[in-house]
């Protein structure tokens, strides 16, 4: 590295890891790889981006029809789905409460870790970081590639779950012991849980590899001139969103081994003695072939600091890099310099740091002492602050620019509207009284899909649309990506709107049927509203599958920088070849220099010389 | 377009704040509470919601207006600036001071509610004399009273599934325990939850003031049986209650069963 940090220092073309054992020189050698070493064990960071790009959207419809099932339960239960009776011939096509179970465990485990995290940090992470920073890779090309083939064997551990006996995993995508841990106590805890803890630590090692990784080059390739305070808020917010990674994941990797332990060796760190599960005998339990350990006397609580320690700064993972692409997009098509850069950076920095001491606010109920309670509820709370902070700053940039309404600005707009929404939301949950009553309901529910599903997946949408065109050299149709964007919009509203309402009125979350219980009888015509909007949106993302495989062969051919961006990677051809930038970089200014006086058009490119 | 657009963005805070105004008529808000602590729980959503509706409303229109007006359609550049200090202060201060309100008004109630130092210590039910111990485990709920001798744990305890009989207008503290995987203590009237956690004994207290037939509901996943876990909170006056204890009593002991055995 230092080799290459002195030579980055010397020459505007960066050469990371020249002169070091070769480790990226097949990249600057113009002869053709061959299909393999270009596409499956690629080093360059563009293609790897790809692979979680793509790996991420197979799994994002996964996910999705997983939902779809979730919610036709929830609007007639135990009723046959049309057409699937080939796939459940026990239940004629029905879902069973088991499956039920393991559905809504599964949707949440892969949308979290299969998805969003692959996709925020994995997908743009990786093609944007050396490219928003004028680095023709990033600092070791090759523990990326790790990074992408560390997670094949989680693809391999998460799918295989779904065919192992009692099925995948189903105490929920939180996994509490000892449902999770003790074989009896679920059919998803006989091996399917096994499969899940092993799938999620080999996420957690990719995770680790690539924020190594994003950290480095960070720090450590910017081209000459491009200060940390000249970064695009993209590059800090995938900065930040790799320390949460470093600091957090170690925790939760240490906390599944744990898991695993306790359920192969029958070690006891989640479970406590004296447990009769399903009427075996406590004696059969300790000594037989069961899985609860004879050590026992163990905490389940443990479990809940240890996953949540991770779980709640992933959270902020979950986000951070959709709110630094929302600010880069915003700027670009409303032609309008970043409001308040630096609060925009001391923000996300805030919000990482509070990231850290919130996690209790997920165990109000939970048994622990209340008066950790109220501790986490006030920097819960607080963590407000950084947020709005924001909002405010998006409404910033906005007020005085000349709007572009193109899609990428229509759904980053459509991000701030959203995570406005699921910011406010939470609000209600951190005050420990009302979560006393709302906490696992579906005002829940309707908060993390407003910032994660409304927030963070709009924020991806408005991020493929807009760099699209550095990825392939062509442009997504407008029109098609309009019409996306509005169905989009208006059903992801009608279906995430009125669950606050239905939460407000206590339906609980993880239930497969409401009806059996009087007090929430009268919801189930508000549940087959959502049912049916969430039907039609998740259809109207064919609009997305179109537009995307179609422009990727025969969009539009644009050029370097067809939105008049300032920043870095609009320098680069479209698509970018092997090291990126075919010219030397240096940089004089900020990457937001929209409607300066000083020159004629309205915006001023980083490596503009004046 | 541009209208659309702005219009599209415009019906998120219409229709938001529309649908909390006729949430109580269609039915989607909260059941009638009946708990002494109830009443409070709510007033405190209804002051968040307030204030968050507030920002809500504000915000969401400040969007939609500047994307109408500040379109690309009108002539010349767009302005010039990088953020204002004074606006930041404002917009950092402002809220702060909120959110710490809204924090502070919530830790009475909290602590009324969940701190064992406020429990009622001068009724007839102590966190050390509870009125039942509440088991739960896949997937139903088993009442233990004490019996006459007003302790759990002794050979004359009466055992009782499903239904939960309480007294009304009586401070009632109860044990919450849990034979195997982790369930929660949810009755949606009374605006308690409580998990149950196994290998814990958590006291939870609660005063209800209406009688009447409650759903008892499990609120934490407990397996593929958790849809069904529920149980029933019956509450009674006390004439009642001591016949029900009664009864329960005599059915107890029937079952094959003598007392002092």
């Amino acid at each position: 590295m230092s080799q290459a940090t002195t030579h980055a220092a010397n020459s505007p073309h960066l050469e990371p890891g020249e002169g070091e054992a070769g480790t990226v020189r097949e990249h600057h050698d113009h002869h053709e790889l061959g299909f393999l070493r270009k596409w499956i064990f690629s080093v360059d960071h563009k293609v790897i981006g790809m692979q979680f790009l793509f790996s991420g959207l197979v799994f994002l419809a996964l996910g999705g029809l997983m939902a779809m099932a979730i919610r036709y339960q929830l609007a007639w239960p135990w009723r046959p789905m049309p057409g699937l009776a080939w796939m459940f011939p026990a239940t004629g096509g029905a879902i069973s409460p088991e499956f039920y179970t393991m559905l809504f465990t599964m949707h949440g485990t892969i949308m979290i870790f299969f998805v969003m995290i692959p996709l925020l940090t994995g997908a743009f992470g990786n093609f944007l970081i050396p490219l928003m920073i004028g680095a023709p890779d990033m600092a070791f090309p090759r523990l990326n590639m790790f990074g992408y083939w560390a997670m094949v064997p989680a693809f391999f551990f998460i799918l295989l779950g779904f065919f192992v006996e009692g099925g995948h995993a189903a105490g929920g995508w939180t996994s509490y012991p000892p449902l999770s841990t003790i074989e009896a106590a679920a059919p998803g805890s006989l091996t399917g849980q096994t499969c899940w803890l092993l799938g999620l630590t080999w996420v957690g090692v990719s995770s680790m590899m690539g924020a190594v990784n994003y950290v480095t080059t960070i720090v450590k390739m910017r081209a000459p001139g491009l200060t940390m305070m000249r970064l695009p808020l993209t590059i800090w917010s995938l900065m930040i969103t790799s320390l949460l990674q470093l600091f957090a994941l170690p925790v939760l990797t240490a906390a599944s081994i744990l898991q695993l332990l306790d359920r192969t060796l029958n070690t006891g760190f989640f479970t406590p003695t004296n447990l009769q599960v399903n009427n075996i005998t406590p004696d059969s339990f300790l000594y037989g072939a069961d899985s609860v350990g004879a050590a026992a006397g163990g905490q389940p609580l443990l479990w809940q600091h240890l996953f949540w320690f991770y779980s709640h700064p992933a959270v902020y993972i979950l986000v951070l890099p959709a709110m630094g692409f929302t600010s880069d997009i915003l700027a670009v098509h409303a032609r309008k310099s970043v409001f308040g850069y630096k609060p925009m950076v001391y923000s996300l920095c805030a919000i990482a740091g509070l990231g850290f001491i919130v996690w209790g606010h997920h165990m109000f109920t939970s048994g622990m002492n209340p008066a950790l309670g109220m501790t986490f509820m006030v920097s819960t709370v607080m963590i407000a602050l950084p947020s709005a902070i924001k909002v405010f700053n998006w409404l910033g940039t906005l007020w005085g620019g000349r709007i572009h309404l193109r899609t990428p600005m229509l759904f980053a707009c459509a991000f701030v509207s959203m995570f406005i929404i699921g910011g406010l939301s939470g609000i209600w949950m951190a005050a420990t009284p009302v979560d006393i009553y709302i906490h696992d309901t579906y005002i829940v529910v309707a908060h993390f899909h407003y910032v994660v599903f409304a927030g963070s997946l709009f924020a991806i949408f408005a991020a493929v649309y807009h760099w699209f065109p550095k990825m392939f050299g062509r442009v997504m149709n407008e029109t098609v990506g309009k019409i996306h964007f509005v169905g989009s919009f208006i059903f992801t509203n009608m279906t995430f709107y009125m669950m606050h309402q239905v939460g407000v009125a206590g339906l609980m979350r993880r239930t497969a049927d409401p009806y059996a219980y009087d007090v929430y009888q009268h919801l189930q015509p508000i549940n087959e509203f959502i049912t049916i909007s969430a039907f039609c949106m998740f259809a109207w993302q064919i609009f997305f599958v179109v537009n995307f495989f179609h422009s990727m062969f025969w969009g539009k051919r644009v050029g370097r920088n067809p939105w008049n961006a300032a920043s870095l990677e609009w320098d680069a051809p479209s698509p970018p070849g092997h090291g990126n930038f075919d010219r030397p970089l240096e940089v004089y200014r900020g990457a937001y220099e929209f409607n300066s006086p000083e020159v004629a058009e309205d915006f001023i490119p980083q490596t503009r010389k004046l | 377009m541009r209208y659309f657009f702005t219009l599209m963005l415009l019906l998120v805070p219409i229709l938001g704040v529309w649908t909390f105004v006729e949430a109580d008529r269609w039915q989607l808000w909260f059941p009638q509470n009946v708990s002494s602590f109830g009443a409070e729980i709510d007033g405190l959503f209804d002051l968040i919601m307030y204030m968050v509706g507030f920002t809500f409303i504000v915000t969401e229109v400040a969007l939609a207006w500047f994307v109408f007006k500040y379109s690309a359609n009108r002539p010349g550049k767009g302005a010039f600036t990088h953020g204002s200090h004074k606006l930041e202060m404002i917009w950092t201060a402002i809220p702060a001071v909120a959110l710490l309100f809204i924090a502070f008004a919530q830790m009475e109630t909290w602590a009324k509610v969940k701190f064992e130092s406020n429990f009622p210590k001068e009724g007839k039910y102590t966190k050390e004399r509870p009125i039942a111990e509440l088991w739960a485990s896949q997937f139903d709920w088993r009442v233990r009273y004490p019996g006459d001798d007003g302790v759990i744990g002794t050979v004359d305890d009466l055992e009782r599934s499903y239904e939960f009989v309480v007294p009304v207008n009586t401070d009632v503290v109860f044990h919450l325990r849990s034979r195997d995987v982790i369930h929660s203590f949810f009755v949606p009237e009374f605006r308690l939850k409580q998990d149950v956690l196994p290998g814990h004994t958590i006291p939870v207290w609660f005063r209800a003031e209406k009688e009447g037939i409650y759903d008892l509901v499990c609120a934490e996943l407990c397996g593929w049986g958790h849809y069904k876990m529920s149980g029933r909170m019956t509450v009674v006056s006390q004439a009642d209650f001591d016949k029900r204890m009664a009864d329960i009593k005599a059915e107890w002991f029937s079952n094959g069963k003598e007392q002092g055995q």
